[in-house]
């Protein structure tokens, strides 16, 4: 089993219960389990929002909205039912941090779709898993079992008088659905495809109701907010951007894995302290921050807080915290090519710029790295990335656009190397860290 | 909803809050590209070619998508938007195949359309385009994968337009494909709405697939000869050795009643006309017993003697004429005012699809639905029939109804007919039951029993409008049953359904031997012997033979009764327009053997094979005039092909009547005081020149050239007698459908009148006799036989 990796600097939140056996729902209650949920029955809907929205809890899955007002969103009345959907289909290359919630503490999970039910007075959640991690629904179905036994899921959840029912489902491998309108389509049994927005899915979601969607790790979070307290946790990050964050190093580094640290805290220091630098003593040459769609940061900029705003400023995304490191031996066209195969591999065919911008990428770059481009040729993939962003449906043509706009921007000399027969001067790339 | 105003372009537009901008924009005429955005159909906003620049909004936001609001700031040309279409078509093209040369769309294709406007001229790729080979799905539906552009237009018009569901996307991503649900093949209506709907040359038609460039034919929109809905087809039609072919149908101008649909029939079962097998040449029947080709001199003069000698030894009585389903107005009005003037008898029938005059006479001036309301209907009340399979244009127009309208629709039905799927109720009844329900309906509640049967007669009374259409189960008193219905609901109208372009014209013209045009008794028939300038009652037929006869008052023999007197030995003649009785009413041949048959016709059919005499007639693409579709809706018939060889019926028959000697000016009023002439609108592909030409002596009030073969020449009659037919000419010129009149009509003992329906029961795949000559519906009905079982390995 995956362990949580740790450090002296790690505020162990989300994490707090990992290797404690909480998987069982004795010990999990054992560790003040289901006390948030509890509180929150007396707390009412405008109670816990507001709690919410006083913890600064932004959401985990790339996008960083705020969750409190998010959930605000969802109208009181509606005439068709209200659902929690949580997205747990993790699959952001470089980013592993859900499965660790789902593998050690899967209650957490269901107090949070609970509280998050009780926040807008939806009677039902479901929790997606991504296909790949069809292991992983044992855990939580279990979990789900002993916790309608318990009396916590079901008619008269904690005897409060209130139902609430979790459904769990997996995915069938595509990373499209990780999107939130292709994850309820998905649900619905449907080919996963994006939905046009508006309406968004607050208004009209799973099934036309109202539905609450938010990434596993932001639902995981949630009880563990009512547990230290919003205000407590608010102040473990930085100024709007709350509490903590399971970053995942993975790439060149002496101690990869995942670290619960705190939001804001120094990448730089991520890299070199807490992931233990670069192996072999070799130089850095590049950081993606975020997971794959974000933009590549050079060595010089890697001096930044990492959350939401900072790593804006600095022209990325904090992204899914899937922290890829490449030391200098990295081909940047490999790199590049290799992020491309997986969004054209990945993109659902739905839009013309991102269906067709992927493939010829993807072509563009496996030439140039063969070295059978000309200097239009590097030209023309920033052209082609340019003009997909922005213009797709939904957002992973931007996903695929942005780190390739990046790489050619920061890296074109290295794209000129490969000019002219001469292919890839070198022939490495981290495939571990992209997988 | 409240009108918004906005500004596009720098232009205030105004329309209707919740108005998609797309759509918005064109009402204004400013047009906003698009390839997956389609009216009526869901939205996909795939495409990215209708991406605007909205004031406030961040991106470039898709037009399609976007309901125009107050204050709302658009620009829909600029250079970012100019780039951002041009980027997408440069993605297209990279594996487009650049074959417009031979490619079916070539000339009207949206992408290439596109790419001229916004100017992707260079290729950017240098890799080689992904080939797959060309498919065939059904024998009218081919799939070049290449040339698709993933617009998923066809995706929903078979989906959601046609509930057929047929088709679906396959795979993801770069690999995304549009694929028969069925594997390799459809299971279909073969309707071929998703070739015509395709922007590209992805989907093309079996028929019309590397036949022609779209600019070397000429486009005429006329009537669908097949089902009774009267769909506008709009043919293109090329020149050819022997005249002018037709070459493609379909509806793309959507400026018929039918909107966007056509069946597989409108749209590709015109080929009848091109079969080696289509007479061109009169037969007349020698001594040797062999139909021989002669001239059309030989063929009219032999006929008309004939006719002439039989007439003056026995009298009109002993001639029989049966007319056609398929021909026009004109040609049917005339038919019945040659056999009752010039052959003196009212002995004349044709194949009674439905009961017409029951229905016109239980209306009794009650409004009758046009094919058009059923589209945006409140409420729809179908019973019997199988709309899907004989009325397939009416059924699409009730299935946007209720997909669009949100309509309520109450199916009853012995079968469990496809549109019970559209269905708010469905109350399935026994074969029998036709008669009780309409009675319950009525509000006779013992007629009928049932939970189902209350909600159903529960629902339509909550109804505030209401279309009430039926099948030709309902006859006679039945029809006066269900029409009771109407006064007792609000905003009730109706419609019988029966088979064959131009039935209800057949009918409305007086094919019937007790009844005149406009469903007059042929006992009361004054109106019509003052306008013909005849008598009521049969002359002295020998006296005068130039002179039309009198009007002869007593009714004729039916279809029936008509061959009971061949068998007898008592009818010396029939002649037979259009229509094939021997196959349909199973005549023997022994029967006719004492009977000088004439027949019109397009092929040498089971009736023509017994006749003395066959005259090669023109199909309904390639004559002119008007026809009723079995709403009521008259439509303009223009003449889109031409066969060298073939006259039409009208021209047959007023030759026919002249070979007898007939005033030629009293059977055609052509040229008479009043009369207006058509100006050539009429003639479609044939207009130019003499068009032209005759438009200009109308202007300086010189006479019009007419000729006695101008079917607009009796249409004024037909008006002058016809009070229902009293629509605008203008319109119906202008090729716009127009409604018969309400009118009262006085049949005597209506209900009382012999049943002689023979319902067709054609599919979606026949047509009565003409369908048989279609080599596309015969190559579909050979691919739907189930398959044979292959004997085991």
């Amino acid at each position: 089993m995956p362990v949580i990796s740790t450090h002296p600097d790690s505020v162990p939140v989300v994490s707090w219960r990992f290797g404690k056996g909480a998987v069982s729902i004795d010990k999990y209650i054992e560790l003040e389990g289901y006390q948030a949920a509890r509180k929150c029955l007396e707390l009412g809907p405008d109670g816990i929002i507001g709690e919410m929205k006083a913890s600064n809890l932004r959401g985990r899955g790339g996008a960083g909205f705020p969750t409190g007002m998010k959930w605000s969103f969802v109208p009181k009345q509606s005439a068709k039912p209200k659902y929690v959907l949580v997205n747990g289909d993790e699959s952001e290359p470089g980013t592993c941090k859900d499965r660790l919630i789902f593998e050690h503490d899967p209650h957490s999970v269901i107090e949070g779709t609970l509280i998050a039910g009780l926040s807008v007075q939806a009677r039902m959640g479901f929790i997606y898993l991504r296909g790949e991690y069809r292991y992983l629904l044992r855990i939580m179905e279990r979990a789900v079992d002993e916790a309608y036994a318990k009396g916590f899921l079901g008619k008269n959840i904690f005897g409060s008088g209130i139902d609430f029912d979790i459904v769990t489902q997996t995915g069938a491998g595509a990373y499209e659905v990780g999107e939130e309108s292709a994850l309820m389509e998905s649900l619905e049994g449907k080919r996963g495809i994006p939905r046009i927005r508006p309406p968004f899915p607050a208004v009209v979601g799973l099934y036309g109701g109202p539905t609450i969607i938010n990434n596993a790790e932001t639902i995981a979070t949630v009880p563990h907010i009512f547990r230290i307290g919003a205000a407590e946790y608010a102040k473990i990050g930085t100024e709007r951007n709350g509490g903590t964050r399971l970053f995942c190093l993975s790439g060149h580094l002496e101690r990869p894995g995942v670290y619960e640290l705190p939001m804001g805290y120094n990448l730089k220091k991520m890299i070199y302290e807490v992931g233990g630098g670069i192996p072999g003593g070799k130089k850095l040459k590049a950081v993606v921050p975020g997971g794959s769609s974000t933009p590549v940061l050079l060595p010089e900029e890697i001096d930044i807080g990492m959350d939401f705003d900072q790593v804006g400023k600095a022209g990325s995304m904090l992204g899914s915290g899937g922290v890829v490191v490449l030391d200098e031996d990295v081909c940047m066209v490999e790199f590049a090519l290799r992020t491309m195969k997986f969004y054209r591999h990945e993109s659902c065919g739905w839009c013309i710029p991102c269906r067709e911008g992927t493939d010829w990428l993807e072509k563009s770059l496996t030439r140039l790295h063969a070295g059978g481009a000309v200097d239009k040729d590097i030209d023309n993939i920033r052209y082609l990335a340019e003009n997909m962003l922005g213009r797709t449906f939904c957002p992973l043509g931007d996903a695929a656009a942005m780190p390739t706009i990046a790489f050619v921007k920061k890296f074109r000399k290295e794209f000129e190397d490969h000019l002219e027969g001469r292919g890839c001067p070198k022939h490495r790339v981290p495939e571990a860290a992209l997988v | 909803m409240a009108d918004v105003t906005f500004t596009v372009d720098g232009r205030k537009l105004t329309a209707p809050a919740g108005t998609l901008l797309i759509e918005a924009c064109r009402a204004h005429g400013i047009e906003i590209p698009a390839f997956c955005y389609y009216p009526g159909l869901s939205l996909q906003a795939a495409c990215r070619m209708c991406v605007v620049r909205i004031e406030k909004m961040p991106k470039l936001q898709t037009a399609c998508t976007t309901t125009v609001a107050e204050g709302m700031i658009v620009t829909t040309e600029s250079p970012e938007i100019a780039q951002a279409r041009k980027a997408t078509i440069e993605l297209l093209l990279g594996n487009h195949p650049l074959d417009c040369p031979v490619c079916d769309a070539g000339g009207e294709c949206e992408l290439q359309d596109m790419t001229f406007k916004y100017g992707a001229h260079e290729s950017k790729f240098v890799e080689i385009k992904q080939h797959r080979e060309e498919q065939q799905w059904s024998p009218v539906v081919f799939f070049d994968r290449p040339r698709c552009i993933l617009c998923y237009r066809c995706v929903r018009v078979c989906g959601e337009g046609m509930d057929v569901w047929a088709l679906g996307i396959q795979n993801r991503g770069a690999g995304s494909v549009i694929a028969p649900n069925k594997q390799d093949h459809l299971e279909c209506e073969e309707c071929g709405m998703c070739i015509d709907i395709c922007p590209v040359g992805a989907l093309t038609s079996g028929t019309y697939r590397y036949k022609t460039r779209p600019w070397e034919m000429s486009h005429i929109g006329t009537v669908c000869t097949h089902c009774g809905d009267g769909c506008k087809t709009t043919l293109g039609v090329r020149r050819s050795n022997d005249g002018m072919d037709i070459v493609r149908g379909d509806n793309r101008d959507k400026s018929g009643i039918n909107g966007d649909f056509l069946c597989i029939k409108g749209r590709y079962a015109f080929d009848f006309t091109e079969r080696d097998d289509r007479l061109t040449k009169p037969l007349v029947r020698q001594s040797d017993g062999q139909l021989k080709p002669v001239t059309w001199e030989e063929a009219i003069d032999f006929a008309g003697k004939k006719l002439r000698e039989i007439r003056d030894a026995r009298g009109g009585k002993a001639i029989g004429v049966i007319g056609s389903n398929r021909t026009t107005n004109e040609e049917a009005y005339l038919l019945q005012k040659f056999a009752r003037t010039v052959l003196g008898t009212n002995n004349i029938d044709h194949h009674r699809t439905t009961d017409y005059p029951a229905f016109v006479q239980a209306l009794a001036g009650k409004p009758e639905a046009s094919l058009r309301d059923f589209a945006t209907a409140k409420a729809v009340l179908l019973i019997g029939g199988d709309a899907t399979e004989q009325h397939p244009g009416l059924a699409w127009q009730i299935r946007t109804a209720v997909r669009l309208h949100g309509a309520r629709l109450y199916v009853a039905n012995h079968e469990l007919i496809k549109l019970r799927r559209q269905a708010t109720h469905f109350l399935e009844i026994g074969e029998n039951d036709y008669a009780s329900l309409a009675a319950y309906l009525g509000g006779d509640d013992a007629a009928l029993s049932g939970d189902k049967a209350t909600a159903f007669r529960e629902g339509l009374r909550k109804e505030e409008s209401l279309l009430v259409v039926f099948g030709a189960e309902y006859r006679g008193k039945a029809i006066e049953a269900l029409v009771k219905l109407g006064s007792t609901l609000p905003n009730v109208k109706f419609a019988c359904l029966g088979d064959h372009a131009n039935a209800r014209g057949a009918s409305d013209m007086g094919l019937y031997p007790d009844l005149l045009p406009g469903y007059v008794p042929v006992t009361a028939g004054g109106t019509f012997a003052a306008e013909y300038g005849v008598e009521i009652g049969l002359g002295d037929l020998k006296a005068d033979a130039s002179r039309t006869h009198g009007l002869p008052a007593q009714p004729g023999l039916d279809m029936i009764q008509m061959f009971d007197a061949a068998e007898r030995g008592e009818l010396g003649a029939l002649l037979v327009v259009g229509s094939n009785p021997v196959a349909r009413y199973g005549i023997d041949a022994a029967v006719l053997k004492n009977t000088f048959v004439i027949a019109q016709d397009l092929f040498l059919t089971e009736t023509a094979q017994l006749a003395d005499v066959v005259f090669p007639a023109a199909s309904l693409y390639e004559k002119s005039g008007t026809a009723t579709n079995t709403f009521g809706d008259v439509q303009l018939v223009k003449k889109a092909a031409d066969k060298a060889g073939v006259r039409t019926d009208f021209e047959i028959i007023v030759r026919l009547g002249a070979a007898m000697g007939a005033d030629v000016r009293q059977l055609v009023p052509f040229g008479k005081a009043g009369v207006r002439a058509d100006m050539g609108q009429a003639r479609g592909a044939q207009s130019g020149e003499a068009d032209r030409h005759g438009v200009w002596l109308a202007a300086h009030h010189l006479e019009p050239k007419l000729s006695p073969f101008d079917p607009f020449a009796i249409f004024d009659e037909i008006q002058r007698l016809v009070p229902a037919y009293d629509v605008s000419r203008l319109d119906l010129l202008a090729g716009n459908d127009q409604h018969v009149k309400p009118a009262l009509v006085q049949i005597t003992a209506a209900g009382a009148r012999r049943d002689l329906v023979l319902p067709t029961n054609d599919t979606l795949f026949t047509s009565g006799t003409l369908g048989r000559y279609s080599r596309m519906l015969g190559s579909v009905m050979e691919a739907r036989k189930p398959a044979e079982t292959t004997a085991a390995e």
